[in-house]
C-alpha cells in the first residue's frame, strides 16, 4: 500500500484497503473557520428542529477553530458570524480558537502547520476545499462540506473513498528563480483542472527532498486545483525538523510500502521547469511568464495559505529591496507568527520602503470578498490559488496566478515580469 | 422527479459562479437561493423553476467547499445536477446534505439534451425519458454507499 492507502486502512480499522474501497475512516482533527463554522451550526439547528439533541462534539481536543475569511469584520453579517463560532466554542470546550486581535491567529491552513495543528499519520478534515495543504506534514488531508463536518463533529467519523494516487516525481532541485508554485501551476496547465479529480496527488523525489517543508505545503495547497480529493508528501528529516520547531517530536509517522502502487508516474526535471502564471479565468491557462510580458497590471497581491509563508514573503523582499512598486501592491502574511518574524527579520521595512502596502492576516481579498477587491477590468497578478471570473472582486476583473518571485518583479515594473528579466 | 431543462453548455462550472464569495456570510437559505449562479447567469433565478434540472458538461461544481452552492441550487428549486462529471466536494455535499442529486450523463446523452427540453429521471431503473425528443438515456448507477445515503435521505439518517 503507499502513504495515503495506509493511513486510511489504520484509520477504518483495515489491514487492507484498495482504490475505490468505500470506508468510515476516524478522524484525528477537524477544522472550522468563520464561513464554514456557522454553515456547520446551521446544520445542527437544522438537525435540532428535527428533534435531534446536540449538546456535545465527539472529542473538543480534536476540533479547532479559525478566523479568516471576513476578519478583520467585513460587515455587520461577518461580524454576527464571529460571535456565533466564538459561542460555539465557548459552548462546546474547544479551545483551540485562535482568534482575531488576540495572538496567533491567521489562515487556517497557514496555522494547520504553523501551529503544527496536525502530525504525520493523522486524518484531517476541515471545511474548507484547501485542507489538502496540510497533507505536506505526511498526513491524509482533505476538505468536506458543512454537513460533512458537522458529521465529523458528532461521530468522529466520515467515510471516503479510497483515492487512486497519482504521483509526481521532481527530479533535481528548482533553479534559483523557479518556486514551488511555478511547479505546480505546470502540473496543473498539464494534467488540468480535473486531472485528479478524486484521486491523490503524491510529491516525491529528489527534487522535492531538497524541497522546504514551506514549499512542499504550496504543491500540496494547490492539489485543489487539479480537483485531487488530497495532496501528499512522506515525511522525512526536513519535516521532522520543522515540527520539531514547533515543540512537536512524538507521532506516527506512516510510509509507504517499497512495492506501493500507483495510478501513473509524472516526472519533472528540476532544471528545466521555468517561471509559470495561469491566466484568467483557470488555473490550467498556464504559460510561462516570459510570453506574459506586455500584459500591463493594476495591482500586485501577495497573500493567502497559497502564498504569503515566510519563505514566500523572502522571496518578495529578494526582489522588492531598494526598489519601488509601479501598481499598487499588497502583502499580507498569512499568520501573525509569520508576520511577526517578518518584522523581527526586517522584511516588512523593505516591503514598505518599497511603498508596499503590508495587511493583517486575512482571506478577504484572495476569494474576493472585502479589504480590496478588484474593479471592473482591472487585473492583479497574485500569490493565490485561484482565478475563475469574479474570484478576486468584479465579474470582469481578471487574475494571473504566479509565484511571489514573480509577482514581486511585476509589481516593480506595472507588467508581468520573469524575475530573470528584471534589471 | 419530472421537470424541464436548463442546459449550460460547458465544463468546469465552479462553485464561484453557482454562489458568489461574498454570499459566503449568508447562512438563510431562501437568501441564498435568490443568488443562485449569478456568477453565470443573472436571470437563473427569475428563470428556475421547482422541479428543473441543470444539465452541464464536466466537472461540475469546481473550486471551493462551499456547501452554499448545492443549497442554493436545492432552494432555487433544482432537484438534480446532470453532468459528465462532477467535483468530489460538491458531490458529497449533495448527497450527504441530500440538496440534490448529482447523476453522471454520457456524451451522447449531454449532446441530445437541449435546453427546455422536459425529462423525466428515475434512480430506480438509471434511465432518463426525454420527454420532448421521446428518447431514452442511461445514467450511471450511484455506487452502492452513495445509493444508501441518498435512500436514507442523507448522511445523518444512514445508519453505518
Ligand atoms: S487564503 Fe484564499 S484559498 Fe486560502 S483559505 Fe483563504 S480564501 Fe481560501
Amino acid at each position: 500500500m503507499n502513504i495515503t492507502e495506509k493511513i486510511l486502512a489504520r484509520a477504518s480499522g483495515k489491514a487492507q484497503v484498495s482504490p475505490g474501497d468505500v470506508v468510515f475512516v476516524n478522524v484525528d482533527k477537524v477544522m472550522v473557520h468563520d464561513v464554514s463554522g456557522p454553515g456547520v451550526l446551521a446544520v445542527f439547528e437544522k438537525l435540532r428542529k428535527k428533534g435531534m439533541v446536540i449538546d456535545k462534539v465527539w472529542d473538543p481536543e480534536r476540533v479547532w477553530v479559525a478566523e479568516d475569511h471576513f476578519v478583520p469584520a467585513a460587515d455587520k453579517i461577518s461580524a454576527q458570524n464571529v460571535v456565533l463560532l466564538t459561542n460555539f466554542t465557548k459552548q462546546f470546550g474547544i479551545k483551540k480558537h485562535f482568534k482575531y486581535g488576540m495572538g496567533q491567529y491567521g489562515i487556517c491552513h497557514t496555522l494547520s502547520h504553523e501551529e503544527a495543528m496536525v502530525l504525520p499519520g493523522e486524518v484531517y478534515v476541515g471545511g474548507d476545499s484547501h485542507t489538502n495543504t496540510t497533507g505536506a506534514l505526511g498526513a491524509f488531508a482533505a476538505g468536506l462540506g458543512h454537513t460533512d463536518v458537522a458529521y465529523v463533529l458528532l461521530n468522529g467519523k466520515i467515510w471516503f473513498k479510497v483515492p487512486e494516487t497519482l504521483y509526481f516525481k521532481l527530479n533535481g532541485k528548482l533553479p534559483d528563480h523557479v518556486m514551488a508554485k511555478d511547479l505546480i501551476l505546470k502540473i496543473i496547465g498539464d494534467i488540468g483542472t480535473d486531472g485528479a479529480a478524486y484521486k491523490t496527488m503524491q510529491f516525491g523525489g529528489t527534487g522535492i527532498s531538497e524541497m522546504s517543508v514551506e514549499s512542499r505545503l504550496t504543491l500540496t495547497n494547490m492539489t485543489t486545483e487539479a480537483g485531487a480529493k488530497s495532496g501528499i508528501v512522506e515525511p522525512d528529516q526536513k519535516l521532522r525538523e520543522y515540527l520539531a520547531a514547533r515543540g512537536v517530536t512524538k507521532y506516527n509517522e506512516v510510509h509507504g510500502d517499497a512495492d506501493a502502487q500507483y495510478e501513473k508516474i509524472y516526472e519533472y526535471e528540476g532544471s528545466e521547469m521555468e517561471p509559470i502564471v495561469a491566466k484568467p479565468f483557470s488555473p490550467e491557462n498556464t504559460v510561462v511568464a516570459r510570453d506574459l510580458s506586455s500584459v500591463e497590471l493594476d495591482k500586485a497581491y501577495i497573500g493567502s495559505c497559497t502564498g504569503a509563508k515566510l519563505e514566500d514573503l523572502q522571496a518578495a523582499a529578494k526582489i522588492l529591496k531598494g526598489k519601488t512598486v509601479k501598481i499598487r501592491t499588497e502583502i499580507l502574511p498569512a499568520a501573525m507568527s509569520i508576520f511577526r518574524k517578518a518584522m523581527d527579520t526586517g522584511l516588512l521595512k523593505i516591503f514598505m520602503d518599497a511603498g508596499v502596502v503590508v495587511g493583517p492576516p486575512t482571506c478577504g481579498a484572495c476569494c474576493g470578498a472585502h479589504m480590496g477587491v478588484l474593479a471592473k477590468d482591472e487585473i492583479c497578478i497574485s500569490t493565490t490559488n485561484r482565478n475563475f471570473p469574479g474570484r478576486m472582486g468584479h465579474i470582469e476583473s481578471q487574475t494571473y496566478l504566479a509565484s511571489p518571485l514573480v509577482a514581486a518583479a511585476s509589481a516593480v515594473t506595472g507588467k508581468i515580469t520573469d524575475p530573470r528579466d528584471l534589471k | 422527479m419530472k421537470g424541464s431543462v436548463i442546459k449550460y453548455e460547458r465544463d468546469n462550472i465552479d462553485t464561484d459562479v453557482i454562489l458568489p464569495g461574498p454570499y459566503l456570510k449568508i447562512h438563510d437559505y431562501a437568501e441564498l437561493a435568490t443568488h443562485a449562479m449569478e456568477g453565470l447567469d443573472k436571470d437563473f433565478h427569475k428563470r428556475v423553476k421547482p422541479g428543473d434540472f441543470i444539465v452541464a458538461g464536466k466537472n461540475f461544481g469546481c473550486g471551493s467547499s462551499r456547501e452554499h452552492a448545492p443549497i442554493a441550487l436545492s432552494y432555487s428549486g433544482i432537484k438534480a445536477v446532470l453532468a459528465l462529471s462532477f467535483a468530489r466536494i460538491f458531490y458529497r455535499n449533495a448527497v450527504d446534505g441530500a440538496f440534490l442529486l448529482p447523476i453522471e450523463i454520457d456524451e451522447s446523452a449531454y449532446k441530445d439534451i437541449s435546453d427546455t427540453d422536459s425529462l423525466e429521471v428515475d434512480i430506480s431503473t438509471n434511465e432518463i425519458k426525454n420527454l420532448t425528443k421521446n428518447k431514452t438515456y442511461k445514467i450511471k448507477p450511484f455506487p452502492e454507499l452513495i445509493g444508501k445515503i441518498i435512500q436514507a435521505g442523507g448522511l445523518f439518517n444512514y445508519k453505518p
